[in-house]
């Protein structure tokens, strides 16, 4: 039994990752990645919902008629985020403006939608919480490393330490500031896939 | 006037088009782009879902949630905006629902072409996301209106854009891994990197 909880908690950070395999909550990925910081509050949102949502979902699974459960599980995500959002925006007022909608955008994260449909309605609590956490892992995992990347070679700094020296404070790096925009984003991701796709060779997708 | 509404228009299309700078309905608009005919349908139902949706939201917002909004009824002090985003997805739920009904009834050609996509535009974020944007800056219900249909006229521009240089990307040579989704993701990058040569437009 123990097996099958390390498995689910395992198995949605490499082998099915949400983001580069199958490919669900692309757009906050993408969106809150400029910095490092915003993209570690995200995370901790995105992780506290998915937990949380999972749970409830869970208990009351039994609970809930088939046809309304779209709704249902939509209220309690709904719900969730917004308990969520006025945690940030309690106790991280400047980093809320930052983040501007894309907490409110949770809801249609469909990876949260995706778990409570597929594994939470048909698994106890405690499983789906680690599934939750999993997925959630999953999904921070690879916008760590984007938002590393782009705050890295675009300002050459990280969490406001500055690693690189820019030409403009008497350094040597000179910041590419196309990470910072939009189709860096697409690119970095795009390269990630293909890197997760030839190291799990089996799992690329025939189109 | 007419011009500052033109402005809003052609931002919410061209400038900040809202899938390859805002990066909202990526999930859809990665899973839905590999046929250009499918990718009309879907653009279609999401213009009318934005045309209806970030209206009303706009009119609920002021009307019932804003700070001060019931002041008429002796509540001056009452805010109930943190109720936002649970009113936004229901609205955007529920308009769903009665548009497929309409559909149904009066369209039933359309409403087969569209199918399986418009349950699915519920859990679309591009159309929530309009929602708040519009909340966020503000606008009054007219903008709301050139917003929502400029955004979902945006949103369909790029994905029977993507679509189409999908069905080329057929006959092309790709690398292995790259094949399928990292191909797509590099092509919107590319599409991205086009668009902002919109940027700084105003009229």
């Amino acid at each position: 039994m123990s097996n099958r909880y390390s498995e689910v908690l395992t198995k949605p950070v490499f082998d099915s990752n949400p983001i580069t395999i199958q490919v669900l909550g692309i757009c906050s990925a993408l969106a809150v990645t400029t910095s490092l910081k915003t993209t570690l509050i995200m995370c901790a949102a995105v992780i506290a919902v998915l937990m949380l949502s999972n749970t409830t979902v869970s208990i009351i699974r039994h609970h809930i008629p088939a046809s309304i459960r779209i709704i249902i599980q939509m209220t309690i995500i709904a719900s969730l985020v917004i308990v969520v959002d006025q945690f940030i925006k309690a106790y991280a007022f400047e980093m809320s403006k930052t983040l501007s909608v894309f907490v409110g955008l949770i809801i249609t994260n469909c990876i949260i939608m995706g778990r409570a449909e597929a594994f939470a309605m048909h698994n106890p609590p405690g499983l789906s919480l680690l599934d939750g956490l999993g997925h959630g892992i999953g999904y921070s995992v690879v916008l760590i490393i984007v938002a590393t990347l782009r705050e890295l070679l675009g300002t050459g700094k990280l969490l406001g330490y500055t690693l690189m020296p820019s030409v403009f404070d008497g350094g040597w790096y000179y910041p590419n500031s196309m990470m910072l925009l939009a189709p860096s984003a697409f690119f970095i991701i795009g390269l990630l896939i293909w890197a997760q796709h030839s190291w799990k060779s089996h799992q690329a997708d025939k189109d | 006037m007419l011009e500052h509404y033109l402005n809003i228009f052609i931002k919410a299309v061209f400038v900040e088009n809202i899938i390859l700078v805002f990066f909202l309905g990526m999930c859809t608009f990665l899973a839905v782009s590999k046929r250009v005919e499918t990718a009309i349908g879907l653009g279609m139902a999401v213009i009318m879902m934005m045309t209806l949706s970030v209206p009303i939201n706009n009119a609920i917002y002021h009307y019932l949630l804003r700070d001060g909004a019931w002041a008429w009824a002796g509540l001056p002090d009452l805010d109930l905006s943190f109720l936002g985003l649970v009113t936004y997805i229901g609205v955007i739920a529920a308009m769903v629902q009665i548009l497929e009904m309409v559909l149904e009834r009066y369209f039933p050609a359309l409403q087969h072409a569209l199918g399986i996509f418009l349950p699915l535009i519920t859990v679309n974020c591009a159309i929530l996301g309009a929602s708040l944007f519009m909340v966020e800056r503000e606008y009054s219900f007219n903008e709301s209106m050139v917003y929502g249909i400029g955004s979902g006229i945006g949103w369909a521009l790029a994905i029977i854009m993507m679509a189409a240089i999908r069905e080329k990307l057929k006959y092309a040579d790709v690398p292995d891994g790259l094949q399928g989704l990292g191909i797509a993701f590099i092509t919107a990058g590319l599409m991205s990197l086009g668009f902002m040569s919109f940027s700084g437009i105003k009229l």
